[in-house]
């Protein structure tokens, strides 16, 4: 029983992470829009930074803020919203009554959108990087990665979490995934130190893992620039970031068990177009 | 005369649907509150932007240019993404496109209605960002040249407007990437037309492109007519009504563009079928 549990849970967990990837070398043209996009809105940033004399360092923190953004909106739109998308084109019903575990298809799909979300942000990275030669010199490689890795295992829990409470909503989803774009933008410092915005405000925005990750890795690229601009030390941000995993973790498989039940008593799973 | 009634009657009802379909989700109070805090969120960002490195930080005498370029950039976001995801909304999510289209009204009559129920709301969230700035950021803006504000206003509006159709246009024709087609536009807008930096920053294959489009006098006049300057110094020798001049010269060159490849753009939709094509995008 165990063993065919395990079995099916790895099945589905690739099944759904199959077409993700499968996606992002079939239509190629997304990989351009993609890098291209995101990096147009980096280029501003960068000449804002230009404009009033800023150091080169300022112009590493656009270009990594605008990678990061790849990972942000791929949870907001490819994670929380999915299970919308998927009511939308009434293909959530076939995921209801697959026997399998609901959890399953939700790592796969943060698995498969990780991997081509690591692309497209690898691709603004480089891009942005030789682009407007920002300096880029991770200090500790192993703690630079062991950051990025529990910034996204914390930050696609979230997505997982966001994506049951999103399945009782119909186009709120829609709305609700483009108002956490500026303000988390905000938030989160993705173009900015996000000490500026004071501890307190820096702390409660750091219930979105990309503000501790983020400023974990800024201080890990630029460490004399961010004595100044530091958060909190990049051991403590790393402690809270792997508790942060746990939490979120835990909490969308009580949330997927809860708010199932609830869109099938409201009778919401498969309304369309509300 | 059939015609421009029919325009008409399509631009109300598009309005009126975009309005809908906009507003409808929630109760009025949170649709308030999300049309508020988006656009100063990404105000805020460039606050921050300035507090934590310009000289100054909110004294540097670009801030209040960059502020007020950002905050008339949410009607470029507004009316182009609007106008050319309608095409993509209706088509792919609500396959209503063909009914609106066999529809007794005029169908750009009816675009230009989805846009204009954007330029609504974005309307509101300028009102309210510019509020801010002035009440809280302490921005110094006030009425310099009403004339030329009013004239600047409404010339970059249409300019946009007929950009919108333009994208529209090429909607019709494409599925995949017709969701992002508006944004990606705008994006593009934001870092060619100097809406937050002075131009002569760009490179100058970029810089040069950035002279092309409308919005980037457009901000500009805006700028005098509101603060009373500009942001950037080689437009210093142009007056105001040579700002309005390329402004409406450039915004005539649009439409009639916009109306080509729309034209072009309907009848190839129309012979390859396209007008109810669902790729569940």
């Amino acid at each position: 029983m165990t063993r065919s549990f395990g079995k099916t849970f790895l099945r589905t967990l690739v099944g759904r992470a199959y077409p993700r990837l499968i996606g992002l070398w079939r239509e190629k043209s997304w990989i351009i829009f993609d890098v291209f996009f995101p990096l147009l809105q980096v280029s501003a940033y960068v000449y804002i930074y230009r404009a009033v004399g800023a150091p080169p360092e300022f112009a590493g923190f656009a270009v990594l803020g605008g990678a990061m953004i790849a990972y942000w909106m791929n949870v907001l739109w490819s994670m929380a919203s999915q299970l919308y998308w998927e009511k939308e084109t009434g293909n959530l019903q076939l995921y209801l009554i697959a026997p399998t575990s609901r959890m399953a298809i939700l790592l796969g799909m943060a698995l498969g959108g990780l991997t081509a979300t690591t692309v497209r942000a690898a691709g603004v990275l480089l891009v942005g990087t030789l682009l407007f030669h920002v300096p880029l010199q991770v200090t500790d490689g192993a703690l630079f990665f062991g950051v990025f890795v529990l910034t996204m295992v914390a930050l696609y829990g979230l997505g997982m979490l966001l994506s049951s409470v999103f399945l009782l909503w119909g186009r709120e989803a829609w709305h609700l995934s483009n108002l956490f774009q500026e303000p988390v933008f905000l938030f989160s410092g993705f173009y900015f130190p996000v000490r500026a915005l004071g501890f307190w405000v820096a702390a409660f925005a750091s219930l979105i893992p990309i503000t501790l990750g983020l400023d974990a890795m800024r201080q890990l690229l630029y460490p004399r620039l961010m004595e100044k601009f530091r958060f909190l030390p990049v051991e403590a941000e790393l402690a809270i970031l792997a508790g942060l995993s746990i939490l979120f973790l835990f909490l969308a498989r009580l949330g997927l068990r809860f708010f199932e039940d609830l869109a099938r008593k409201e009778g919401r799973l498969t309304l369309r177009g509300q | 005369m059939k015609r421009l009634r029919e325009a008409w009657q399509g631009f109300k009802v598009g309005t009126w649907l975009g309005w809908q379909i906009e507003s409808n989700w929630t109760e009025p109070f949170l649709f308030a509150i999300y049309s508020v805090i988006k656009p100063v969120a990404g105000v805020l960002i460039l606050v921050f932007m300035y507090l934590v490195v310009a000289k100054g930080g909110l004294a540097n005498p670009l801030f209040p240019g960059v502020f007020l370029g950002t905050t008339f950039y949410l009607y470029v976001v507004n009316v182009l993404s609007g106008i050319s995801w309608s095409v993509h909304d209706d088509r792919e999510h609500y396959g209503m496109l063909k009914y609106a289209y066999m529809a007794p009204m005029h169908f750009y009559g009816y675009l230009l209605g989805r846009g204009a129920a954007k330029t609504l709301i974005a309307t509101v969230s300028v009102l309210i960002t510019l509020a801010f700035g002035m009440g809280i950021l302490g921005v110094p803006l006030r009425l310099h040249n009403p004339g030329l504000f009013l004239l600047a206003f409404v010339l970059g509006l249409l300019a946009l407007s007929f950009y919108g159709i333009l994208l529209a246009g090429i909607s019709l024709l494409i599925a995949r990437h017709g969701w992002v087609l508006g944004d990606v536009v705008a994006g593009a807008l934001y870092l060619l037309c100097g809406v937050a930096y002075p131009l002569s920053l760009l490179p100058l294959p970029l810089r040069a492109l950035g002279y092309v489009f409308p919005p980037t006098y457009w901000f500009e006049a805006l700028r005098l007519s509101l603060l009373g300057q500009g942001l950037h110094p080689e437009f210093s020798r142009l007056s105001s009504t040579d700002l309005l001049w390329i402004l409406g010269g450039s915004t005539a060159l649009g439409i009639g563009l916009s109306l080509l490849v729309f034209k072009v753009s309907e009848r190839l939709a129309l012979r390859r079928g396209l007008l109810d094509m669902q790729t569940m995008y």
